[in-house]
């Protein structure tokens, strides 16, 4: 009993970490339609970036803050130089400009701050708390608050600001939006500043989970059926999928592999996704397309 | 019509242009014809780049040091250039491909292809070319049967000899092999075909110690092992196994840590026991132990030389002072030495100018490197004593045990650790044959002459 | 014959006329063909081994996407996979079945990857547009799990790789780099001939329709099921072959990168850039994935290298690479292919249209 609580606690928390990347793609898909293949190499540029200023003797706080502008400026220049050229093209086409994207950023990444593996300490203490008789470790659950309050507070900016309301309505009809007066490259950049802001946090965590080094942007390819689960445009979508995904996915590895000899978790999530959109194409909290002839 | 074929023809005639100014470089320097041609295969950008970075420091450390202070290998000097393959097969094999016809006037005489998945693509294609590639502590170990793969080297470790030190190291610990029975070593892996290629000989050694062997996959890329380490606490082993590789050995030692497994019971293999792999795990890495042909350190004789006159005349590949002895800037001289040795031995044969593919083959398999020579190369320690042979590709099959203290690795072995090599070998020529009969292949006679 | 007027859909080419160029098209085909052999003649290991062998099969993967996903729409991420369930059927054919020829045993390969296509494609019955790509993702992480799980697929090697047993066709060896080459360029030959009959045929049109509109398809009597899964079927089938080529004509074995996500999304990649709904397309497309890089990489290696340190040249190139892909989706998003059209036809009224 205690296995599975462990396992399955360890799980959603892991899932938690999940959602974090996820909410970054909502994000960027809710405003402008496009599947942000380069939110990996975000994460991982704002966590290089962060971790190579403190190497540098910078402060914890100026070290955030310098990151943060970094990240917000990139975003201004994304979508000044590759967005607002690829408007109204298909969504394959969008895809792969953000996957020739990531190509850019990765390289520019290694290129100004090299390719070492770092240490990123945030000086939280990985030690195990004990909860009852289950192991819980105290660096998921920061992870786990932290998360909810980034859910929280984006959730704030969409219902009750004034941007947040017309991001809605962008997502909705942009040529409605627009023929209102609600400034669409404003809007986007705005988007993707708070998508680099969430690709920050969370670089910052998973770069202190495992080590700020390339695989990090390997994270995105768990994000992927998270999404498929939760709907492109929910974050709350993220947070549930991330949640159900981490936890099957971590129960599955201990109770299933045995059977199938070997680590299912390379595709469990991939086929739990599969599984939802059978039932429902859209993911739990997507909107379904209505097609007309 | 004529327009689209004209368009066509400008665009194809540009580009074939293009490839073979490019393909045939330069004109032939006749200085160069007395040099002997090393191609590197590196990776500097990708995944992988930071484990590989210092590799290259040591190898062209070495090789400058050779050139500069020795004054070539009996006189002739090594040149070399570098081919990005960002461990990716494809580039390896496109690298390979560039260089085996050699430059200005000097053959290929040793590939180093750097990458198992690159080796393995080359492992035909070596022959066929006839230019050893040395594929040290990684690699199919059945090539150790130089019968069945003439052309590939595991010189000084195989995986199956660097499982076979870590269980002697535990035995060890626990008072000796005959103390192995009931002990408890679960092997947690990434889920490879690399990682599972010591499932074999550890059930051999099993079977054969009493130990209690699990097997634990960790699916690529491994940021996440929490329900690993909570089976892995389940069942409470006596010590843990890890062959990892890239992020998945400090996610090992931090989940570890959170779950509250002694990290001084973990032994890491070769490719998860540098400090790249240990420093993103922060200071719960601290006694973490690893088994490795490279022992890390700065003080052995031949640094002491490198540093006098290559480091500090500025003449060094590292960008990084800190890497100098390193456990992977270490392994790029060791695999130097070892080259610069074959060359050596081959010069002693077929006479002092550049060597050839098939030529370095000869001196690989006839290379022996004892503690005589080792101390007068400086080696001592660093590089185990080797003596290659027709049936015996790997030559060496010792490890030393490392231990991280926090900031860097120390030796916590007596010396080197051999593995149960006349255990294991049986098994490796079996696999060979069967390789052999597989591919049609005949193996040579161990009494065979090369040219 | 008129060109068909498309709706403004942004998948559709302008420049992909049917039956207009109909006289043009194969000429210059059958010539580049002719070409092709003759080439194989007189290049170097070299050009076999890096440059001509891995084209063409990307190539050919290429085709087998294009099938799907240019001509059907139906979204997949799974070409890697796919590729993997070629490569080991064939494997396994020449292991186990020594007496087939080796045609036979590609084909049969072929049509294994066919089959896990139409499983994995049965979700599209149900499901549409970007979310599909959760089947295929599904199949990209499931299949090579399958083959490196279970050690018989790869006849219990302790490293899992396997090799092709013995290359030969009619008693000639196929192993030598000349040898693959030819074998690669048939097997290239004989798909696109296949793909461009069915593309020019009534199911290429249906298979058309589906892609703009399939409620209209539907309505109009086209069986959706049956296409959708014969699509599938006969693009895994092409991409079967192309992973039994990669491994056996290109690398000589099967690593767990060589049939990964990223190989999917650079096939993926070569048909965009390439141009989708268009057979040319996968050539042109491949040509600028495979073969730029190299020639990239050839160019610094022969004018900046010692210039530059060789780490900042790589990340360079990287930057390039990414930069030069964002800059041909903005300047044509369908494809390199409608590019060289539009730039054709202006030259063609040049100089009466600046």
């Amino acid at each position: 009993m205690n296995l599975f609580l462990e396992t399955l606690v360890g799980g959603l928390l892991a899932g938690v970490m999940y959602s974090l990347v996820a909410i970054g793609f909502v994000l960027i898909y809710k405003a402008s339609g496009v599947f942000n293949f380069a939110q990996g190499s975000m994460v991982l540029f704002a966590a290089l970036t962060f971790v190579t200023l403190r190497e540098a003797d910078y402060g914890f706080v100026s070290a955030l803050l310098i990151t943060l502008v970094v990240m917000v400026a990139g975003a201004i220049a994304i979508e000044r130089f590759v967005l607002r050229s690829l408007v109204n093209q298909s969504d394959l086409t969008l895809f792969m400009a953000t996957l020739g994207l990531s190509f850019v950023i990765e390289g520019l990444a290694q290129l100004l701050m090299g390719a070492s593996v770092h240490e990123l300490n945030l000086g939280i203490d990985d030690l195990p708390i004990s909860l009852g008789s289950i192991q819980v470790s105290q660096f998921d659950l920061v992870a786990a608050a932290t998360a909810g309050a980034l859910v929280i507070s984006l959730s704030l900016f969409f219902n009750f600001t004034r941007i947040g309301i017309s991001l809605r309505a962008i997502a909705d009809d942009p040529l409605a939006a627009q023929s209102i007066g609600i400034r669409l490259p404003v809007l986007w950049r705005i988007v993707w500043g708070v998508a680099g802001l969430v690709a920050l946090v969370a670089g910052l965590l998973w770069g202190a989970r495992q080590g700020v080094q390339f695989s990090l942007t390997l994270v995105v390819l768990k994000a992927l059926p998270v999404l498929i689960i939760g709907g492109f445009t929910s974050i709350a979508g993220a947070i549930v999928g991330g949640l159900l995904i981490g936890a099957s996915e971590s129960l599955a590895e201990i109770y299933i592999s045995d059977l199938l000899g070997g680590s299912v978790s390379t595709w469990f999530a991939y086929v739990v996704a599969l599984g939802f959109l059978l039932v429902r194409p859209s993911g739990l909290f997507g909107e379904p397309a209505i097609e007309r002839v | 019509m004529s327009d689209v074929l004209s368009r066509l023809g400008k665009h194809l005639a540009v580009a074939a242009a293009a490839f073979t100014t490019i393909s045939f470089g330069g004109p032939a320097s006749a200085a160069d014809a007395a040099k002997q041609y090393f191609p590197l295969a590196t990776f500097r950008v990708g995944a992988y780049a930071s484990s590989g970075i210092p590799v290259w420091a040591g190898e062209i450390d070495y090789f400058r040091y050779i050139n500069e202070v020795e004054g070539g290998i009996n006189g002739v000097k090594l040149f070399w250039d570098e081919c990005e393959t960002e461990w990716e097969v494809e580039k390896g094999v496109e690298c390979y491909e560039r260089v085996k016809a050699g430059k200005n006037g000097s053959p290929v005489p040793i590939f180093l292809p750097h990458g198992d998945p690159i080796s393995k693509a080359l492992t035909e294609k070596t022959v066929a070319d006839k230019i050893p590639q040395i594929t040290i502590a990684y690699g199919r170990t059945e090539s150790i049967d130089g019968r069945v793969f003439p052309y590939s080297f595991p010189v000084v470790f195989s995986f199956w000899s660097e499982a076979s030190s870590a269980v002697n190291y535990i035995a060890e610990k626990v008072g000796g092999k005959d103390k192995l029975k009931g002990v408890k070593i679960a092997t947690l892996y990434h889920d490879s075909p690399y990682g599972k290629e010591t499932q074999v000989p550890l059930a051999l050694l099993a079977k054969t110690y009493g130990f209690e062997d699990i097997q634990i996959p960790v699916p690529h890329p491994g940021n996440d092992q929490s329900a690993q380490w909570a089976k892995i606490r389940q069942l409470k082993p006596d010590y843990v196994f890890l062959r990892g590789w890239g992020v998945m050995t400090p996610v090992a030692i931090k989940t570890a840590a959170k779950t509250g497994f002694p990290v001084d019971h973990i032994i890491g293999g070769i490719w998860s026991g540098s400090e790249e792999d240990v420093r993103p795990a922060g200071a719960v890495g601290k006694g973490y132990l690893a088994v490795t042909p490279f022992p890390a350190g700065a003080d052995f004789e031949i640094h002491k030389r490198i540093k006098e006159n290559i480091l500090n005349k500025g003449l060094s590949d590292l960008k990084d002072p800190k890497s100098f002895g390193s456990v992977y800037y270490n392994s790029g001289l060791i695999e130097a030495i070892i080259s610069v040795e074959a060359i050596r031995t081959a010069q002693k044969k077929f006479g002092v100018r550049p060597i050839t593919g098939a030529e370095a083959q000869w001196g690989l398999e006839h290379l022996k490197l004892d503690e005589a020579r080792l101390k007068e190369l400086g080696a001592d320690g660093l590089v185990q004593p080797l003596e290659l042979s027709i049936k015996d590709h790997e030559g060496g099959g010792a490890g030393k045990i490392l231990q991280w203290d926090g900031d860097k690795w120390k030796i916590v072995s007596n010396g080197w650790v051999k593995s149960d090599r006349e255990l294991l070998l049986p098994l490796i020529y079996e696999r060979a044959a069967a390789y052999a009969k597989e591919k049609g292949i005949k193996p040579r006679s161990e009494t065979e002459v090369v040219n | 014959m008129s060109d068909i007027s498309l709706p403004p859909l942004s998948l559709v080419p302008e420049a992909f006329h049917v039956p207009s160029r109909w006289s043009q098209g194969p000429v210059v085909a059958w010539l580049l063909v002719i070409a092709a052999y003759v080439l194989g003649l007189v290049v170097d290991d070299y050009w076999f081994n890096a440059i001509l062998i891995p084209f063409l099969i990307m190539a050919v993967a290429g085709l087998g996407l294009n099938l799907l996903t240019g001509y059907t729409g139906q979204a997949s991420l799974g070409t890697g996979a796919f590729m993997s369930v070629g490569a080991f059927a064939t494997f396994n054919l020449l292991l186990r079945a020594p007496q087939l020829p080796l045609p036979l045993s590609l084909i049969i390969g072929g049509l294994f990857a066919a089959g896990a296509g139409v499983l994995f494609g049965l979700p599209s019955l149900r499901i549409k547009g970007f979310y599909l790509t959760s089947s295929t993702l599904a199949a990209q992480f499931f299949l090579p799990w399958l083959f490196n799980e279970y050690g018989w697929f790869s006849n219990y090697t302790t490293s899992g790789a396997i090799s092709a047993p013995r290359l030969e066709f009619l008693g000639i060896d196929l192993s030598t780099p000349a040898g693959r080459y030819f074998l690669t360029l048939t097997s290239v030959v004989a798909l696109t001939w296949l793909s461009w009959n069915l593309v020019t045929s009534q199911v290429g049109r249906n298979w058309m329709a589906i892609r703009d509109m399939d409620t209209a398809a539907a309505v109009a009597g086209i069986p959706i099921a049956f296409n959708k899964l014969a699509s599938f079927a006969v693009s895994s089938f092409v991409i079967g072959i192309a992973g039994a080529l990669w491994a056996f004509a290109y690398l000589g074995t099967v690593d767990s990168r060589s049939f990964d996500l990223n190989r999917s999304f650079t096939v993926l990649f070569i048909i965009i850039i390439g141009g989708m709904g268009s057979i040319a397309g996968a050539f042109v497309g491949s040509a600028f994935v495979i073969l730029l890089p190299i020639l990239i990489s050839r160019i610094s290696a022969t004018f900046f290298a010692g210039a530059i340190d060789a780490g900042q040249l790589q990340n360079l190139q990287k930057i390039l690479f990414g930069g030069l892909i964002v800059y041909f989706l903005i300047r044509e998003p369908n494809g390199l292919v409608a590019l060289f059209s539009k730039f054709r036809r202006r030259l063609s009224q040049w100089p009466l249209k600046a």
